[in-house]
């Protein structure tokens, strides 16, 4: 993405909009993926709670993005950033962007990524940066939700029948290899870490990992091992399942350059 | 058991306007009317996020997504409600939904019809949640107490759903010569199928005269109907839309008078041939198919360690 710097501005202040740019990207294209069980979950708590998951997360995304576009000069809205971006100016990580797969792999990914997210809000709520630590605030009870529905149902996929076994162990290696990019260092979290402003990925993976080894043997799942790494998404390097899942997004606002919804 | 004093009991609730509950005894007509009844309007509720989930994916802002999420949210939740009101009647979720399956319950014929733009949404919104309050905020004095103290929940919710589609069809009313277009298109393709949201002509209704009797139901669903085409014309005035009825006019007597709904049509789209009846069903049956390994893992989980997290897992 482009960033105008105005003179006045702390340098904390622009690696903030794009650390909030990424987590505000993360948040959005997961939404999106989830929405897609919309009337085809497998009972009717499901759907009433995946999409209650997914509302969460566009909440969270509106904030995120705000406070990203607010702060650049001049500023976008969350619309503006959110629907007339390309999508090598996304800076999702990769993992939120992946077909969603069968229930099993649903909920491996939201499992992963909400047992990140608890770390990182509750460490964000300590942030510097007083617009972070409250969106964090809120964030956090949301994503402890969140961790626990997809805990709930990851132990009785993994302990249920052979096929669910089957597939949340599938699902789980699908997703797997891209969960390191979310503790990848940067230059702009190393920053914001110095700074107070974000909390150290180096420290939030720890304790993600034991959660997740907790739960998978919980769930008689096995940890998969690691054979690659894919990255890039906090660069606008992203997966083929991204661009369709955008076109379908952006298309309807897109259509009606200016208009008001 | 004395029956006779039963039915007194009975009769002497429904006229007092006192509620039924569970646990009374009730004549089994009114038990498989309630069902039915009740049933229906669950069915109606989880089809009907099919068509407006269409458009949580493509929504226009992220305000509008947020909405949307919401309100289809919602209507699941109606659909938990509901389908729990029928069950303390005696029957199960999963066999209501069978029957939903296999076309031997019915749901509201609107919902067969499509949502090719976002002003769809926002008509669904604005007409299709109006009716419904029109339709429901009696039920909320209903004399079976389970249904009457679900609607009065669905009501408030559905009440907000209302406010937010007419706001939703303000702003397309208020943009571009295009969004203009949208809204007006939407409300040609919505107003037909939202007046047969009330139900076939009183003469015609099978079941309406032995409800009122009854309290289940207690206007005329033309009753219904009227009162709702009152209420909407001049909202559809202040947005600047033309309904599409070329012989509506205002009465005398403040009431408008409109051209009879196309009954052929509304029994085409009911019992099956409306232009989505065998998608949304389709759509119903591979969810709830491919849904069926997930269901058998929770019962697989609770009945090796004897949660209690199996509740519903069998729906």
């Amino acid at each position: 993405m482009t960033r105008q710097t105005s003179r006045n501005e702390a340098p904390a202040g622009a690696d903030v909009a794009t650390y909030a740019l990424g987590l505000g990207d993360d948040v959005l294209v997961l939404a999106q993926r989830l929405s897609e069980w919309t009337a085809r979950a497998p009972q009717l708590e499901d759907d009433v709670a995946l999409l209650n998951i997914a509302l969460d997360l566009v909440g969270q995304a509106r904030n995120l993005l705000s406070l990203a576009g607010g702060r650049e000069n001049p500023g976008r809205t969350e619309d503006d950033l959110a629907f007339w971006r390309d999508e090598t100016e996304f800076r999702n990580a990769q993992i939120m962007e992946l077909d969603g797969g069968d229930f099993g792999r649903t909920i491996a990914r939201q499992f992963l990524v909400s047992a990140w997210h608890v770390p990182l809000w509750d460490g964000l709520r300590a942030s510097t940066d007083p617009d972070l630590a409250a969106i964090a605030g809120k964030a956090v009870k949301e994503a402890r939700y969140h961790v626990g529905y997809a805990r709930h149902w990851l132990v009785r996929l993994g302990d249920g029948t052979p096929e669910s076994r089957r597939r949340a162990q599938a699902g789980l290696e699908d997703v797997w290899p891209y969960v390191g990019e979310l503790f990848e260092p940067d230059p702009v979290t190393e920053r914001l870490v110095t700074a107070g402003a974000a909390p150290d990925p180096a420290v939030i993976e720890p304790v993600w990992r034991e959660a997740v080894e907790a739960v998978l043997a919980e769930a008689t799942l096995a940890v998969p091992p690691t054979v690659r790494r894919p990255t890039g998404g906090r660069r606008g390097v992203h997966t083929s399942a991204f661009g369709p899942l955008l076109a379908q997004m952006q298309h309807l606002h897109r259509s009606h350059p200016g208009a008001s919804w | 058991m004395d029956v006779t004093t039963d039915e007194r009991d009975f009769d002497r609730l429904v006229s007092a306007d006192e509620r039924v509950e569970p646990r009374d005894w009730m004549p089994e007509g009114y038990r498989r009317t309630l069902i039915r009844q009740i049933a229906q309007h669950a069915h109606s509720e989880i089809i009907g996020m099919q068509p407006e989930g269409n458009w949580i994916a493509r929504a226009p802002s992220l305000r509008r997504k947020a909405i949307l999420i919401a309100k289809v949210q919602d209507e699941a939740g109606h659909g938990l409600y509901l389908y729990g009101a029928a069950e303390t009647l005696g029957v199960e979720r999963a066999d209501l939904l069978e029957l939903l399956h296999t076309g031997r319950q019915k749901y509201s014929a609107a919902f067969n019809y499509p949502t090719p733009t976002w002003a769809d949404v926002a008509a669904i919104g604005w007409l299709g949640d109006g009716a419904a309050i029109m339709n429901q905020v009696p039920l909320t004095r209903c004399s079976y107490g389970p249904y009457a103290r679900a609607m009065t929940r669905v009501c408030k919710e559905e009440s907000f759903h209302q406010r937010q589609g007419f706001e939703a069809m303000a702003v397309l009313c208020a943009g571009t010569p295009a969004q203009k277009q949208m809204a007006q298109d939407a409300l040609d393709r919505w107003w037909w199928p939202v007046l047969m949201l009330f139900g076939p002509s009183d003469e015609a209704s099978a079941h309406s005269a032995r409800s009122m009797a009854w309290g289940i139901k207690r206007f005329s669903n033309d009753e219904l109907r009227q009162r709702f085409v009152d209420a909407t014309v001049p909202q559809a005035d202040h947005l600047g839309l033309r309904i599409p009825d070329p012989d509506l006019r205002l009465e005398a007597d403040g009431h408008y008078r409109f051209t009879p709904v196309d009954w052929n049509e509304f029994a085409d789209a009911i019992s099956g041939n409306g232009p989505c009846s065998r998608e949304r069903i389709a759509h119903r049956v591979d969810a709830h198919e491919d849904g069926a390994w997930v269901r058998a893992a929770a019962q697989a989980y609770a009945d090796k360690h004897g949660d209690r997290a199996a509740r519903g897992a069998a729906a």
